[in-house]
């Protein structure tokens, strides 16, 4: 829409969405392979049930997650109430939380054998399981329900950044022509925080439709668990692959279908800060009612597990008390930075260049970009360990060549590659939140700034940054967390000796035996949390 | 100029994690590393030898495949018969030929050509409750009984300890007769297939079923546990097909990767698995039965009894393997 971007912009931008699409072909390459019928043998057998567990667990998990994040989002961002400070942050805490590890926690509590089931049985004096009914926690509601409680902070996060900026004159408009308060909720904030809300659920399907961990725990299989099992368990990587394309298929049309359902929309808004008088007092049984929804939510979705952690940390403590924390804590840590940054530049190049190209399939490289988090971790270890196996014979093959011994497994044998997948799939959140925050930058500033005589760059820095800082701090968090949690790509793709916090808690969650791991679990929350914290003051300083 | 720094920090941290491969061995294991760092680290304490142990629920066969020459494994270990197997099918591992291995392990527990070994044994056990059932004198084939409907606890179908049974069925009964016995013992869960092998015998404990399944060694851990003494005083213990063929056993094992750079090394470790030191760590830490005849399994486990084991040689199970995981799926176990 703008001119005056030379074409190296463009390249660019192209150069990374090829990067980061390259394990996605590698995936479709290997899909066209001859599998030896395994596909077809699964096709008859088992892949419809894993098909419509998929899809369930995803619409599941996205209304839920919906459900108990909107409202949320908006008393915490529009209304006074008792706590309301504390909750603008704790709600996100969950974040923090691997879902595997709450799955883990909640089956403890929730199964026959599990304190709340023989409690009710001592007091009906139940004898057996026949004796009563209690939902199933090891099902498809159950991993809805869990799924939902981890993953509802991203759209809690957005939505209250959407409902936050909006600006208090429209609110005031639409009181003055006779809305009510649900009046305007409905009518007015709800659609003008649909792209957030969208953003928020797409990322919330991604994230389920990639969750490895807790359906397996949870025996739910879907296409995630069928595809590990497929590569593993029959060594059939094109069956896997094929089952890998009919999952992206699923994912891409549901987001495809969000998109076009927003396709005429269009939302500008002059930036005000939000401004305390916009925010209205809830006084007697609503401000108790606003309260207690948050402190259940908090509860359950953080405090609860956490303190049952503890405990079994507490119980544990002195046999998974040792020096090797700090070695996987490092590890996470460093990772979970480096990654965070990349991403997140990737994130404001390939939205900066869709937004001011004047060629129209420069939005190309920001949507292709996008598709990496769509990858489950599983498949993705696939996509990427064919590329650059190659790329390492090929520098061995050239030492070799010219008499040298050979380095040996250079990008696969190393944390690099951990660290390229973790950016290739979590490159989409960081795109996401930028993209976000740019959608609320009227596009006459960029106009005004050009004419001005600012070149791309300047624009770039001098005007497009300070107002992205809110869409680069949330990028930066949560990819970092993610970072933190992601699981089966760590698992799959880890060089010999590495070892971080995820894959040492899966390594007892999977042994049924968290307790020995809670202290390793407790520090993925606990480092998750500081820059939940530091996000969450900065967001408060520019306030 | 940020990104530049990182980048080259973080090409200096790659570099550096592949350059201090020196002379350690590298284990890729599907053993739980907590299982095998013991016994590995009196290895290291006896030769000097450091070792790096790369845990893997699955995959291993996969990843050695693609690391091809390249690939830092010096030895596999597993679990479970099938995986040995596979490695083997796959042209990943090289025969080894050891007097002192040949000497330690019995003819049974390895390959005749040489390319595998066994470590130790173990037996896949029907548990039954103390109070409901008592001690059993039960068959597999029991499992598909209708007396005992809606009484039965097992993990995933999937696991390999399962899949060795169902193969075993196949072995035995043929593809048809085993599909049906599958389908009785489906009809027989208490709730669909979930948990470890642990989780089994405390469901029993609270009355969700009367019959698990699972591996030996597992009674012997959980009474190493105080949480899960209770669990394991539940249950009897009991070895089925007792009056006919025996039971169905699996083996750990070992074998020495196709393109170990450290052959010498390794070879040094894989005799060290099989003396008598360490196969008494096996028995004493894993309460699993040894391989060497003359290692007795620890007290605990030998108070379970002698037992008879069944005599088709293991590695005629896999090939049974696919047609097992096949079946699974054909009678969906565990959906």
């Amino acid at each position: 829409m703008i001119l005056g971007l030379s074409r190296t912009w463009s390249l660019v931008g192209y150069l990374i969405a090829a990067i980061i699409i390259l394990p996605l072909l590698a995936i479709i390459a290997q899909a066209f392979v001859p599998d030896e019928d395994v596909f077809g043998h699964l096709f008859n057998t088992v892949l419809p049930t894993y098909i419509s567990n998929t899809i369930l667990l995803m619409l599941g998990v996205c209304i839920c997650a919906l459900l108990i994040a909107t409202p949320a989002a908006w008393l915490v961002a529009k209304c006074h109430f008792p706590g309301r400070k504390a909750f603008q942050w704790a709600l996100l805490l969950p974040l923090a939380m691997p879902a595997y590890v709450v799955a883990y926690v909640y089956t403890d509590l929730l199964d026959y054998a599990g304190p709340v089931q023989k409690t009710l049985r001592f007091w009906f004096d139940w004898q057996a399981p026949g004796d009563y009914y209690f939902p199933e926690i090891r099902s498809l509601a159950g991993a809805s329900v869990v799924l939902a409680l981890v993953l509802f902070p991203y759209i809690y996060l957005l939505a209250r950044t959407a409902f936050m900026e909006q600006s208090s004159s429209l609110q005031h408009a639409s009181r003055v022509m006779g809305c009510g308060p649900w009046q305007s909720f409905w009518r007015l904030s709800l659609p003008m925080a649909r792209p957030a809300l969208a953003v928020g659920a797409s990322l919330v399907a991604m994230e389920t439709a990639a969750d490895f961990a807790t359906v397996s725990y949870f025996a739910v299989p879907t296409l995630t668990t069928a595809v590990y099992d497929t590569w593993l368990g029959y060594g059939s990587l094109s069956a896997a692959a094929k089952l890998s394309a009919i999952m992206l298929l699923v994912i891409f049309s549901m987001i495809g279908f969000e998109r076009f359902a927003r396709r005429k929309q269009q939302l500008f808004q002059k930036q005000s800060g939000p401004n305390e008088t916009s925010v209205s007092k809830l006084t007697g049984l609503n401000a108790v009612l606003a309260t207690a929804y948050c402190s259940l939510l908090l509860l359950f979705s953080f405090l609860l597990p956490f303190v049952i952690l503890l405990q079994y940390a507490w119980d544990y403590f002195d046999e998974s008390w040792n020096a090797a924390f700090w070695e996987y804590s490092f590890n996470s840590l460093y990772i979970a930075a480096i990654v965070s940054v990349i991403a997140v530049c990737i994130g404001v190049l390939l939205i900066f260049i869709q937004r001011i190209s004047p060629r129209v399939s420069d939005i190309l490289p920001s949507r292709l970009a996008s598709t990496g988090y769509a990858l489950p971790g599983t498949v993705l270890a696939i996509g990427i360990l064919v590329p650059f196996t190659m790329l390492d014979f090929a520098v061995n093959d050239l030492y070799e060549y010219f008499g040298q011994a050979g380095p040996g497994l250079v990008f696969t044998g190393s944390v690099f590659i951990i660290i390229f997948a973790f950016c290739i799939r979590f490159s989409a959140i960081a795109i996401g939140s930028v993209e976000n925050s740019y959608k609320r930058i009227s596009p006459s500033l960029d106009m005004a700034a050009i004419t001005m005589g600012l070149k791309p760059k300047a624009l770039l820095w001098r005007v497009h940054m300070p107002l992205l800082r809110k869409g680069i701090f949330a990028g930066l968090l949560l990819v970092f967390i993610e970072c933190m949690k992601e699981l089966p790509a760590a698992l799959l793709l880890r060089p010999v000796g590495f070892e971080n916090l995820a894959t040492y808690v899966f390594q007892f969650v999977s042994d049924e035996q968290l307790e020995h791991g809670a202290l390793a679990a407790i520090v993925i929350v606990l480092v998750g949390l500081v820059p939940l914290i530091y996000l969450n003051r900065s967001l408060e300083q520019e306030n | 100029m940020k990104i530049a720094r990182s980048m080259a920090i973080l090409g200096l941290v790659c570099f550096a994690s592949v350059a201090n491969a020196a002379e350690k061995l590298t284990v890729y294991s599907y053993r739980q590393a907590f299982l095998v760092e013991p016994i590995l680290a009196n290895f290291t304490k006896e030769t000097g030898i450091d070792v790096d142990v790369v845990f893997s629920k699955k995959g291993i066969a996969e990843r050695m495949m693609r690391e091809g020459r390249l690939s830092p494994a010096d030895i596999v270990l597993t679990s479970d018969f099938s995986r040995l197997m596979e490695l083997v099918d796959k042209d990943l591992v090289i025969p080894v030929d050891s007097e002192a291995l040949k000497t330690n392990i019995p003819a049974k527990y390895r390959s005749p050509q040489d390319n595998w070994y066994a470590l130790t044994m173990r037996v896949r056990n029907i548990y039954s409750s103390k109070d409901r059932l008592g001690k059993l004198d039960i068959n597999y084939e029991d499992l598909a009984d209708p007396k005992y409907k809606g009484k039965i606890c097992t993990r995933s179908g999937k696991h390999p300890y399962n899949i060795s049974l169902v193969a075993s069925m196949i072995a035995h009964h043929g593809e048809a007769e085993a599909k049906t016995w599958l389908e009785g013992w489906k009809a027989n869960l208490a709730r669909k297939p979930q948990g470890n092998d642990r989780a089994q015998v405390k469901a029993v404990k609270e009355g969700l079923c009367d019959i698990a399944i699972g591996n030996s060694y597992y009674l012997g851990k959980m009474l190493q546990d105080p949480k899960q003494v209770p669990w394991a005083e539940a249950v009897e213990i009991n070895f089925p097909n007792q009056d006919n063929r025996g039971s169905h056993i699996n083996v750990s094992g070992m074998a020495l990767a196709k393109h170990s750079k450290h052959q010498d090394n390794a070879i040094k470790l894989m005799e060290y698995l099989s003396s008598t030191a360490a196969q008494k760590d096996y028995a004493e830490i894993n309460m699993e039965y040894p391989v060497k005849a003359d290692v007795k399994p620890s007290d605990l486990v030998a108070s379970w009894g002698e037992f008879k084991a069944d005599e088709l040689p293991i590695f005629k199970l896999a090939e049974y393997h696919n047609a097992a995981v096949k079946l699974l799926d054909e009678v969906k176990f565990d959906l």
